[in-house]
C-alpha cells in the first residue's frame, strides 16, 4: 500500500485498514434461520472485493449511480462500501416510499443499477422500469419468488459476487487493480446522495462529500468515545442520515460491530439478545417501548406491580442525578441500588440496554417524562440535533450536562449562531456539497461562506445550550404582539400519554386555542379501569371526565408556559376535543404523521369561529374518507373549554438535575 | 482469502419436497382415486369418485356443504379405507393403513379446525412435523451428544427454513395458543410442510380468515408450489380464491362427482352453477 492510501480519506480505504488491524473481530452479524451469523473484518472484506468486483463486471463505474432500497439488511451495507471502492455513489432510497416517489428519486438520481432487498422491491423497480431508461441493471439479495423472473437484467446477489470471486481466481492482477481504484479516491469527492424524506415539496438529494460523512462519524466517536468494542443494532432506514452515520459512518471508522436483525417484527428480541453499547433512535421508538413496559406492568401480578411503583419513586427521586455524578443520601443510594437489583437491572435486561453505553434520540423533541424515566433506569440516554444537510451532528448533549428541554452544545468542529429572525445557523466539516441539480435551493439554504440555515427556529439558554422552539417559518405573533411557536404548545400537549395529536392556532389572533385529539389506546384504557362504557372515539372524547383530564393537561401546560420569558404570552386561553380522530386519509395529517395546521384550519373553520367567540359549544359536520377509499359524515356537537391564565414568572429554566 | 466457518449466511437450503415421489416427473399422476364410494352406516358419503392428482399441480375440491369434501381428503390420506373403489399413490394401489404408517407414506395435512399443541411454541410445533423424519430412539435422544445431537440440528434447520419462509421468525418461541387465529393457521401449514410431504392437503386453509390474511395465505400457498414443487389439494369455500389459485377443480354435490377441470371449464359447467344456486333436485 502507499502512502496515498494510508490517509484514509474514504470509506473503502478504513474498510482495508480495519480488515488489517481487526482482522478476526466481528463486523457485522445477522441473525438468519434464528442464528446469530457473524463476519469478521476479514471475511468483510473478502465479501465485499468480491461483491465489488462482480458489481464491476455488471458495468458499475466510476461515477455512477447505484439505488439501494430495502431493510437493514448486510449485503445492503455491503453494497455501499463495494460501490464507493468503484467511485461509484450509493443512493439508498426510503424501501417503504411509495412507487411514484422512489421513481422521483430514481430518476432525478440518475440510477444505472439498483441493489434491493426482495421480491417486492424487486417488483417495484420492475414496475416502473419502463419510466427509468437510465436504470440497466438489478441485483437481489432474497431470491425466493425471482425464479421464474426474466434474468437479462435482474441479477441474483450471489452470482454477482461468484462473478466477481472468478475474476479474482481467473487474473492475478485483479485484486491490484481494485486495490488500485481505492487508492485513487479522494476525501473531497461525492460519497453518498441521502434524499431528504421531503415533507415539503419534492424530495432533495443532499450531496456529501468523504470527507463530510469521515470527519462527521469520527468526531461523534470521538464525543462519546466510541471504539471497536461497540455492538449496534442497525434496524432505522437505510436513507436516513442518521443510521447512515451510525451503522456504516462510525462503524467503519471505530471498527464496531453492526448486527442486523432478523426481520422489522423481530427488533425487541433481537436488541435484548445483542444488547447494544450504543443505541440511536427517535422519540417515538422510546415511546412505544415505555407503553409497552407500561401495558405488560398492568398485566403483572399484584406484588410485582408494587415493586415497580415503590422503585419507580426512588429512581425518579435519585436515578438521575446518580446517573450525572451527583450527591445523593446514603438510605436513598442504598435504596437505589436495591431497586438496580430488583427492578432496574431486569427491565434494563428486557429492554436490551444491559450494556448501553450512550443512548441518543434525535429527529424530533422527546417528551421530558419519558426521557427522565430511561435516564432514571440508569440508561444514559441523551438528545441530539441534527440534519442531514449537516451529516448529523450539529448539537448533542455532554455527559452530564443533560436538560431535557434543551438539544445540548454545538458538536465538536461546529460553529452555531442565531440570525437576526430567530432561525439557528451552523457551520461545520459535515456541511454538504449541496443539492443535486437543485442549485437554487443549494443557494437559499447555504450561504457563501458556508452558514447553513436549518429552517428552525431557537435560542442559546444560560447554559450555552441550543433550545429548539419550532420550524421558522412555523413561528407566529399573537396580535399583542407575543410570540407564538405552535409546535412547541403542541409539543408539551402531546407528552402527556392522554393526549395523542394536538394544533395549535393564534398567529395573527387575539389569544392560542387548541384542537386536542385524545389517545384512544391510553383513554381507552382509563375508561376500561373506570368503568366507563363507550362505544366510539367520538363517545369517549365528549365524556366530561375526559374533558375534565384534558383541561387538567392544559392547565399544567400553560403553568409550564408562564414559567418561560419568551412563551408566557402564548398560553393557552381555550381548547376542545376533536370529535374525530386526525387522520393522513382525510388529509389531515401528513404520510409521516404531522399536523397540517392551516389545511385542518380550513377544514373545521366553524370550530375555529367558536374557539374565538364566547360560545361554549359549536355544532359540526365533517366528510371523511374511509381505509377503502368509500366516504362517510360525521357530526357532532363539541364542547369548548376555558382556561385560566397565569402571569408570566420570568425565571430562568430550570435543568432537572443541575447537580453536576 | 477463505471464507471462515462462522460464515453460514450462505447455508445451503435444503430441499423442502417429498422422496416417496422422487421418481415421479411433476405433471405425472401423483395420486388417483378410482371409483371409490365410502358410507358410514346407511348414509353414503362418498359416490363413485373418480379423479387423479397430478404432481406439482395445485388441485381444489370444492363443493357445497355436506357434499364430502372432508371425506374425501380423509379418503385421501387414508385415515378412512373406502368400501368401495381404489386409491393409487405413488404408482402403488393403497391398502388399509394403520395411523403410524398414514403418517410415514408421505402425505401432511392441516385441518378445518386447527389442531396445534396450544402450549407449545411455534418452533416446537413445527419440530413435532419433522418427527417422522427422526432416526434416533428415546434412549439416545436422552444421551444427546452424537447422533441425536446432529439429527436435532439437521431438523431444526428445516424447521428455521419454514419459519423463515412463512415470515414467522417474530413468533418462533410464542406459545401458539396466545396467537391469532391467522397466524396459527400459518403455524400449522409450517408444520405440515415439515414433514416434507409429497402430497400436502389443505381443509379449509381461510376459513374464518379476513381479506387480507386470505391473501396472505393464498400467496404462502402459491410459493410453497412453486419454491418447493409441492403438489396440494385443498378443501376451501371462498371461490375467488380457489378460482384464482388452482390448476384444476373438482366439484362434488351430495357425495357425487359434478364437475372436473379447469377452474375456467368448471366455472361454465351447468351442474357445478346449479348446485351452488340451488336448483330443485328430482
Amino acid at each position: 500500500m502507499d502512502t496515498e492510501s494510508k490517509a484514509l480519506d474514504t470509506f473503502p480505504k478504513y474498510l482495508l485498514h480495519s480488515a488489517e488491524i481487526y482482522a478476526q473481530r466481528p463486523a457485522m452479524r445477522h441473525k438468519n434461520y434464528g442464528v446469530w451469523q457473524s463476519w469478521s473484518w476479514a471475511d468483510l472484506l473478502d465479501e465485499i472485493r468480491c461483491y465489488s468486483i462482480g458489481l464491476q463486471q455488471l458495468g458499475v463505474q466510476p461515477g455512477s449511480r447505484v439505488a439501494l432500497v430495502g431493510g437493514n439488511r448486510p449485503r445492503l451495507y455491503w453494497t455501499f462500501a463495494a460501490v464507493q471502492a468503484l467511485g461509484a455513489v450509493p443512493v439508498p432510497v426510503y424501501s417503504e416510499s411509495v412507487a411514484e416517489e422512489m421513481q422521483y428519486v430514481l430518476e432525478h438520481a440518475e440510477a444505472s443499477f439498483a441493489m434491493c432487498e426482495d421480491q417486492e422491491q424487486v417488483d417495484k423497480l420492475l414496475s416502473m422500469a419502463d419510466d427509468l431508461p437510465n436504470l440497466k441493471h438489478i441485483v437481489y439479495d432474497e431470491e425466493r419468488g425471482l425464479r421464474d423472473y426474466d434474468h437479462n437484467r435482474l441479477h441474483n446477489f450471489s452470482n454477482v459476487q461468484q462473478q466477481g470471486r472468478d475474476v479474482l481466481a481467473a487474473d492475478p492482477e485483479a485484486a491490484q487493480r481494485w486495490l488500485d481504484g481505492i487508492a485513487a479516491g479522494r476525501g473531497e469527492e461525492l460519497c453518498v446522495m441521502l434524499y431528504t424524506s421531503g415533507t415539503t415539496g419534492r424530495p432533495k438529494g443532499v450531496m456529501l462529500s468523504y470527507d463530510n460523512v469521515l470527519v462527521s462519524s469520527i468526531n461523534g466517536n470521538k464525543f462519546d468515545n466510541l471504539d471497536h468494542t461497540e455492538e449496534v443494532l442497525a434496524y432505522l432506514p437505510l436513507a436516513w442520515v442518521g443510521d447512515h452515520i451510525f451503522s456504516y459512518g462510525q462503524f467503519l471508522t471505530a471498527g464496531y460491530c453492526v448486527c442486523c436483525p432478523e426481520s422489522a417484527e423481530t427488533i425487541d428480541v433481537d436488541r435484548r439478545e445483542i444488547a447494544p453499547t450504543y443505541f440511536f433512535a427517535p422519540p417515538r421508538v422510546f415511546e412505544n417501548l415505555l407503553t409497552s413496559i407500561m401495558v405488560r406492568m398492568d398485566d403483572a401480578s399484584s406484588l410485582k406491580r408494587k415493586m415497580f411503583a415503590y422503585f419507580m419513586d426512588v429512581a425518579q427521586r435519585s436515578g438521575e442525578t446518580l446517573l450525572n455524578g451527583g450527591k445523593v443520601g446514603l438510605a436513598d443510594r442504598l435504596l437505589y441500588g436495591l431497586g438496580n437489583l430488583l427492578v432496574y437491572g431486569p427491565l434494563r435486561n428486557r429492554l436490551g440496554m444491559t450494556r448501553l453505553k450512550v443512548g441518543y434520540t434525535a429527529g424530533e423533541a422527546i417528551g421530558p417524562e419519558i426521557f427522565s424515566f430511561y435516564r432514571s433506569l440508569g440508561m444514559n440516554l441523551k438528545q441530539l440535533y441534527g440534519q442531514t444537510e449537516a451529516s448529523v451532528y450539529v448539537t448533542a448533549q455532554p455527559d452530564g450536562e443533560i436538560y431535557p428541554d434543551t438539544v445540548g452544545t454545538p458538536s465538536i468542529d461546529v460553529e452555531l449562531s442565531i440570525d437576526d429572525n430567530g432561525e439557528v445557523l451552523y457551520r461545520s466539516p459535515g456541511v454538504f456539497m449541496g443539492y443535486y441539480k437543485n442549485e437554487e435551493a443549494t443557494r437559499s439554504t447555504k450561504t457563501e461562506d458556508g452558514w447553513v440555515r436549518t429552517g428552525d427556529a431557537g435560542f442559546i439558554d444560560g447554559n450555552g445550550h441550543l433550545r429548539i422552539i419550532d420550524r421558522a417559518k412555523d413561528v407566529g405573533k399573537l396580535n399583542d404582539g407575543s410570540m407564538f411557536p405552535p409546535k412547541y404548545i403542541e409539543n408539551k400537549l402531546k407528552f402527556f400519554p392522554n393526549i395523542k395529536e394536538a394544533v395549535a392556532f393564534g398567529d395573527g389572533r387575539d389569544h392560542s386555542a387548541v384542537f386536542i385529539n385524545i389517545d384512544l389506546v391510553s383513554v381507552g384504557n382509563w375508561a376500561e379501569r373506570n368503568n366507563i362504557a363507550y362505544a366510539s372515539y367520538q363517545e369517549l372524547a365528549n365524556h366530561p371526565d375526559v374533558y375534565k383530564t384534558i383541561q387538567e393537561h392544559v392547565d399544567q401546560v400553560n403553568r409550564d408556559l408562564s414559567k418561560e420569558e419568551l412563551m408566557a404570552g402564548a398560553q393557552i386561553r381555550r381548547f376542545l376535543v376533536l370529535h374525530k380522530e386526525l387522520d393522513a386519509d382525510d388529509g389531515e395529517l401528513t404520510r409521516t404523521q404531522k399536523v397540517r395546521r392551516s389545511f385542518i384550519a380550513e377544514r373545521y373553520e366553524p370550530l375555529i369561529d367558536a374557539l374565538y367567540s364566547d360560545r361554549t359549544e359549536q355544532y359540526i359536520k365533517t366528510e371523511v374518507v374511509f381505509e377503502d377509499g368509500r366516504r362517510g359524515e360525521l357530526a357532532a356537537t363539541v364542547k369548548i373549554g376555558d382556561m385560566q391564565i397565569y402571569d408570566a414568572a420570568a425565571d430562568q429554566p430550570q435543568p432537572l438535575q443541575a447537580s453536576a | 482469502m477463505t471464507t471462515t466457518q462462522s460464515n453460514s449466511a450462505q447455508v445451503s437450503k435444503s430441499v423442502i419436497s417429498g422422496r416417496a415421489s422422487a421418481a415421479i416427473q411433476p405433471g405425472e399422476e401423483l395420486l388417483r382415486v378410482e371409483n371409490v364410494s365410502l358410507a358410514f352406516g346407511g348414509v353414503k358419503a362418498l359416490t363413485d369418485i373418480s379423479f387423479d392428482i397430478k404432481k406439482g399441480e395445485v388441485r381444489a375440491i370444492i363443493g357445497p356443504n355436506g357434499a364430502g369434501k372432508s371425506s374425501m381428503l380423509n379418503v385421501i390420506n387414508g385415515f378412512y379405507h373406502p368400501q368401495e373403489g381404489e386409491v393409487w399413490f405413488c404408482g402403488k394401489k393403497r391398502r388399509s393403513l394403520k395411523p403410524h404408517q398414514i403418517a410415514h407414506q408421505g402425505i401432511a395435512r392441516t385441518f378445518q379446525n386447527i389442531a396445534l399443541f396450544k402450549g407449545m411454541s411455534t418452533l416446537d410445533n413445527i419440530m413435532t412435523g419433522r418427527f417422522t423424519h427422526m432416526r434416533t430412539n428415546l434412549l439416545m435422544q436422552a444421551i444427546w451428544r452424537g447422533a441425536a445431537e446432529r439429527e436435532e440440528i439437521e431438523n431444526r434447520q428445516v424447521a428455521e427454513e419454514i419459519i423463515d419462509f412463512l415470515e414467522i421468525q417474530a413468533i418462533r418461541k410464542t406459545p401458539v395458543g396466545r396467537l391469532p387465529y391467522g397466524l396459527q393457521k400459518r403455524v400449522e401449514l409450517g408444520r405440515a410442510l415439515a414433514a416434507q410431504p409429497d402430497l400436502l392437503l389443505l381443509d379449509e386453509p381461510m376459513a374464518g380468515m379476513n381479506i387480507e390474511e386470505k391473501e396472505d395465505m393464498s400467496r404462502f400457498i402459491l410459493d410453497v408450489n412453486d419454491e418447493f414443487g409441492t403438489t396440494i389439494a385443498l378443501i376451501e369455500h371462498d371461490m375467488g380464491v380457489v378460482m384464482d389459485i388452482s390448476d384444476r377443480v373438482v366439484v362434488l354435490d351430495y357425495g357425487k362427482k359434478i364437475g372436473d377441470g379447469t377452474p375456467t371449464e368448471v366455472r361454465s359447467n351447468q351442474a357445478v352453477v346449479d348446485a351452488y344456486l340451488g336448483v330443485a333436485h328430482d
